[in-house]
């Protein structure tokens, strides 16, 4: 069970993202809560300085624009 | 870290070699283009059934003359940008000012605000991601101010409608009022006017990201992104901003806009600002009726300092930061900067 936290205000890019996330998820078969924080204190306070950043059972793995697929495919396997 | 990224097969499903080859036929493509604007526009304009030198005949061919050599400046200076852009990132920067000196960090963080990536939307995180990292209040402002003032797309765009003299000269003063109003705001001691919960935090500065390894393919497919992206949103601006030129190229009589936007008139550069303060537009919107300004005659000081005020002063990014600086801090801010604009405006006024 892996939790990905998606930081973003609610932008069109973070919308993507999390549907990619959604996606890649699905398509490995891996068991995963997609969580979206659109608080800008909270995307501050995770040490995410341009959005959308990703989390991966809280390590920051990425931030700032829509991730590459197959980066995203290997944070969700790792 | 290394086995992960071997792992990785390269880019999507065209080989290398199309990109390049992509971008390669792309810039000549843009080259054929740009060297048609004038006998497009003339030709286009002979369709209307008005006469060439009328003053609907005028705005006419202006508009048809401007917007596709604005949008076609637009591409090139975007995805250029972009590309440029990919070897910078807020986490970069940030590592680069938290350890300078306060007086090399102001024109630092100033140069480093045109060159990292970064939108308006995300200047709170950014904000505090710089502040919590020991980054003093004034350096961070500097940052924030010049990286929409001397943004790239207002620059190249002035440098392909107005010419490389007064480019020059904006990005000469916009740099250096970014660095001096980061400066003055320094030396004024306002960490006590940012908000409550700002003072108290401790975000995660630790959570460092791995360095992503990009390849020049990569970071074509950036500038493309970002490309596609900018370009569905300002198109928009764009068109208006050269209406508007257009109206005032056909229309204004000489004689007016020399008792309005003329240097004689002192009260014309405040004027400017206040006109350009709550105006909201993209700099690619502005710089279509700067031209139009000036091919009329209006001072050269006051028009600076009404691009200045309405690029770098807007009132959307203020209420972005109304979440982390006081009402008062942002008075302090909005009056230091205009301070700075209207120094600039009365300077070429009374030089010129």
């Amino acid at each position: 069970m892996k939790t990905v936290k998606i930081y973003g205000p609610g932008c069109k890019r973070c919308e993507t993202t999390e549907a990619m996330v959604k996606d890649a998820a699905a398509r490995l078969g891996i068991e995963t809560t997609v969580e979206k924080v659109t608080v800008q204190r909270e995307i501050a306070m995770a040490g995410v300085m341009s959005t959308p950043g990703i989390t991966v059972d809280g390590k920051l793995v990425h931030a700032g624009g829509v991730p590459d697929a197959t980066k995203l495919d290997s944070w969700l396997t790792a | 870290m290394t086995a992960q990224t071997n792992d990785i097969p390269p880019h999507g499903t065209h080989p290398n070699w199309q990109w390049y080859a992509g971008t390669a036929v792309a810039a000549v493509l843009w080259l054929l283009l740009y060297r048609q604007l004038i006998p497009f526009s003339e030709w286009a304009t002979a369709l209307f059934p008005v006469a060439r030198n009328s003053h609907t005949g005028e705005a006419i061919a202006f508009f048809l003359y401007d917007v596709p050599k604005v949008l076609l400046l637009l591409t090139l200076i975007v995805f250029v940008t972009g590309v440029l852009r990919s070897w910078f990132s807020p986490e970069k920067t940030r590592a680069i000012l938290s350890g300078k000196r306060e007086i090399l960090g102001y024109p630092l963080a100033a140069a480093l605000g045109v060159l990292t990536p970064f939108c308006s939307c995300s200047s709170v995180p950014l904000f505090i991601g710089f502040v919590s990292a020991g980054i003093p209040l004034g350096v961070t402002f500097s940052f924030l101010i010049a990286g929409p003032m001397v943004g790239p797309v207002g620059l190249g765009l002035l440098f392909g409608l107005v010419g490389w003299k007064i480019a020059t000269v904006y990005l000469v003063f916009g740099f250096s009022i970014a660095t001096l109003a980061g400066w003055v705001m320094g030396r004024m001691g306002l960490e006590r006017y940012l908000q409550d919960w700002v003072r108290e935090l401790n975000a995660n500065v630790g959570n460092d990201l791995p360095e992503e390894r990009l390849t020049m393919v990569d970071r074509i497919k950036i500038g493309l992104d970002q490309l596609l992206e900018i370009l569905g949103k300002v198109w928009i601006w764009v068109v208006i901003g050269i209406a508007i030129g257009a109206l005032i190229h056909g229309y204004v009589p000489e004689a007016m806009m020399l008792r309005i936007m003329g240097g004689e008139a002192w009260w014309s550069v405040p004027a400017a600002v206040a006109v350009g303060v709550p105006m909201y537009t993209n700099a690619a919107g502005v710089i279509p009726i700067v031209e139009a300004l000036l091919g009329k005659g209006a001072a050269l000081g006051t028009t600076l300092a009404f691009m200045m005020s309405v690029i770098a002063l807007s009132l959307p990014e203020m209420i972005i930061l109304k979440q982390v600086l006081t009402l008062r801090l942002i008075a302090i801010f909005i009056a230091v900067v205009a301070s700075g604009i209207l120094a600039t405006g009365f300077l070429f006024n009374a030089l010129l």
